[in-house]
């Protein structure tokens, strides 16, 4: 894992430093709440509708066991003792006072984590596979770019007072597990005919109220050249988006405006500027970086039998449990979504279960999903026991991953002002609904995902089943959305009809759910059904 | 006169004309580019201008950064002034993007101002100013 150096650290304690300034000036009525805005905005503390949220960064969805540890003890100091993990890799705290978010800050500081860029218009945190450095199917470990670019873009003079937000994915597997393109930037690492490292390159995706699925725009990029051809797609951007209109203003948009090809062209003429300035950081400091990401010490001749003779141990195993690069290693997925649970939200104590689990037996190493749940990627198939007996005594064990029960949803207008209708109370009335296991497993993958309004937090346009909530006449209404997916087959989920109330949609979910049922042909998904049939008979089962 | 200015040379007296009225009548030393005017246009007249002064109509509008950058890159050596609703929180990051004088429409702290500039010893990317990319460093 990355570790700072005096320089890393350097800039993230002046970073506290500065924002504490920057509440004292506006607590002191130097600067108004609207210049205070961006600025706050910048160091990830939103205003919502009861308290002050903070959005720590967990680049790339890598983190250890102090910084859990760390995570626990701000969710027990400062917030109400617990946290939630969000659909982009990062963690929320939703109780925040204003005075006391510097010293939050400063905390993190003290463990190599910060708040920085993870809001407001500027680029964000990178996400990416959290499977990195243990799937089966990548090709190299996608994090040492990914670090070298979090370097790069942090406090980018030319390009933090961006039209809106930006955010980068990178992945390096085929198999997409970071919802790919659906960022406005997205980078895949892949070898050419030579053997050489570059990237496929997608731009213009996002979701929000206009969604879009990002286009390719690179076949090949010499990997070393990615920071200039990000601030050519940036600067682009940046000088010609739309600046009448908020939602107008995402790279999307002027991507979709534009067209393709001349977005494409633009870009390659200004990637040229960038190339003549030099820069891209160096092979030798891309190798610096990338010496911290060699793989942990895996011991050799380990056996992969795993004694599956408690049947409750074997269906977690059978559900969480993902193959791993290295013979007797496994990569255990630990659900944060109980059943009648918050999807995302975790205990301090359970932070510090995952903390020890993680030191103990997974070579220090956590990851965040965007499906807002946690890995252990590196955990010996003989410890697989011991660490599903500790889950399980933490109520951290369900078994779900990617089942009807494993829902994505946004905060929603139990905590957000933004929201037509609560997000949080649906998905539990889903999974409770659907709790039975039998029934899951017979259903298999289907990704239900929330959010309670357009700006899609909740990811509903790629959701196999989205729900938006909307406002009808001042109650909530939520529409039903069949079809899209987040994965390497990306795709955007259509509505299907009139929206319903909460019972009527947990209804309307379910009929979806049984009609699946009826129509599918034998291996194939929800998803699979949905694509060969299309809407009709499901809006016929929905709607009569 | 610039609220603050960071170049040793005589500051500049002549006002700037809009860049419509420049490129009509390019004998003109000073120019101001208004938000969303293509810095790029200047090019060709950059060895005899004294003055470009970018506008920030308002401070999320950061097209400004960009055009600055432009202009450096492109070999200007004048004097590249930020005009408008410009905040000390700007300014770190209008310095590495070329500017070298402020006009605010707010009242800025000097002491702020100079806390402001350097908050930050080091910066991880190179830019149009002299600093010294955290990656060099680390490399000798
Ligand atoms: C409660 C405070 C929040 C507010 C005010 C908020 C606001 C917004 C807004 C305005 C957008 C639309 C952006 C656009 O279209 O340009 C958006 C998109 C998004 N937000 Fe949030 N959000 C909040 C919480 C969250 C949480 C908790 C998550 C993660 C679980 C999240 C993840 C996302 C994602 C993934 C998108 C879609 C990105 C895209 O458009 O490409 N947000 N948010
Ligand atoms: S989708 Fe809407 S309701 Fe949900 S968190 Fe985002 S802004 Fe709030």
């Amino acid at each position: 894992m990355y570790q700072y150096d005096k320089y890393d650290q350097g800039m993230v304690d002046a970073r506290v430093e500065e924002f504490r300034d920057q509440v004292r000036r506006r607590i002191a009525g130097d600067i108004n709440d609207d210049q205070f805005k961006p600025l706050r905005l910048k160091n990830g503390l939103y205003l919502q509708l009861h308290a002050y949220m903070l959005r720590v960064a967990i680049p790339y969805g890598t983190f250890n066991s102090v910084q859990m540890r760390k995570l626990a003890d701000i969710a027990r100091k400062y917030d109400r003792g617990y946290g939630h993990f969000t659909t982009r890799q990062n963690i929320q705290y939703n109780w925040i006072k204003l005075e006391e978010a510097p010293d939050i800050l400063a905390e993190l500081a003290t463990v190599e984590m910060h708040a920085i860029q993870t809001s407001g218009e500027s680029i964000r945190n990178i996400s990416a596979d959290q499977y990195a450095g243990a799937a089966a199917d990548e090709i190299c470990d996608p994090r040492p770019w990914a670090e070298l670019i979090r370097q790069a873009t942090t406090f980018h003079p030319e390009f933090s007072y961006l039209p809106r937000k930006f955010k980068i994915a990178v992945i390096s597997a085929p198999e997409d597990r970071a919802a790919l393109r659906w960022h406005d930037c997205a980078l895949r690492i892949v070898r050419n005919g030579k053997g050489e490292e570059g990237f496929e390159v997608y731009a213009g995706g996002g979701m929000g109220r206009t969604p879009f699925i990002a286009y390719k725009i690179r076949d090949f990029l010499p990997a070393q050249q990615i920071f200039s051809y990000l601030q050519a797609i940036l600067r682009v951007w940046n000088l010609h988006a739309r600046r009448d209109n908020i939602h107008k203003q995402r790279m999307k948009i002027l991507v979709h405006e534009l067209g393709e090809e001349e977005f494409r062209r633009q870009v390659e003429e200004e990637f040229q500027t960038f190339l003549a300035l030099a820069t891209d950081f160096p092979q030798a400091e891309y190798d610096r970086i990338a010496a911290y990401f060699t793989p942990p010490p895996f011991e050799t001749g380990l056996g992969d039998e795993i004694d599956r003779s408690d049947p409750d141990f074997a269906l977690w195993v059978d559900r969480q449990v993902v193959a791993h690069k290295v013979p007797g290693y496994a990569i255990a997925n630990i659900s944060l979504k109980p059943i009648g649970g918050i999807p995302g939200d975790i205990s301090a104590e359970q932070m510090d279960i995952v903390a020890d689990l993680a030191e103990r037996y997974s070579f220090d190493e956590i990851r965040a999903t965007h499906a807002q749940n946690l890995v252990l990627p590196h955990v010996r198939k003989a410890d697989l026991y011991a660490v599903w007996q500790a889950l399980d005594a933490a109520g951290l064990a369900s078994v779900n991953l990617d089942l009807v029960t494993d829902i994505i949803a946004c905060p929603g207008l139990d905590y957000c002002s933004l929201a037509n209708a609560r997000s949080i109370p649906l998905a539990q009335k889903i999974s409770e609904r659907f709790a039975n296991m039998e029934r899951q497993l017979d259903i298999g993958e289907l990704k239900i995902k929330i959010s309670g309004c357009i700006n899609a937090c909740g990811h509903h346009h790629a959701g196999q089943i989205g729900i938006l909530g909307v406002d009808r006449k001042g109650t909530e209404n939520y529409q039903l959305l069949l079809g899209g997916s987040g994965a390497e087959d990306t795709s955007q989920a259509k509505i299907t009809g009139p929206g319903f109330d909460e019972a009527g949609i947990v209804d309307a979910v379910e009929r979806t759910v049984e009609r699946y049922r009826e129509l599918r042909e034998p291996g194939e998904r929800f998803l699979d059904t949905y694509r060969r049939v299309g809407l009709d008979p499901f809006k016929e089962a929905i709607y009569g | 006169m610039a609220d603050f200015r960071y170049r040793d040379d005589q500051p500049h007296e002549e006002p700037a004309v809009t860049l419509d009225a420049f490129l009509e009548q390019p004998d003109a030393t000073a120019v101001r580019l208004e938000a969303g005017e293509d810095a790029r246009r200047l090019i060709p007249f950059l060895d005899r201008l004294q003055l470009i002064e970018i506008s920030f109509p308002r401070f999320r509008d950061g097209r400004g950064f960009s055009s600055a950058r432009i202009l450096r890159e492109a070999g200007y050596k004048g004097e590249l002034r930020a005009e408008g609703d410009v905040l000390i929180d700007l300014l770190f990051f209008m310095r590495r993007c070329g500017f070298d004088s402020f006009v605010s429409q707010h009242s800025l702290n000097p002491a702020d101002v100079e806390a402001a500039l350097n908050r930050y010893s080091h910066v991880y990317q190179n830019a149009t100013d002299e600093a010294v990319p955290i990656w060099k460093l680390r490399h000798g």
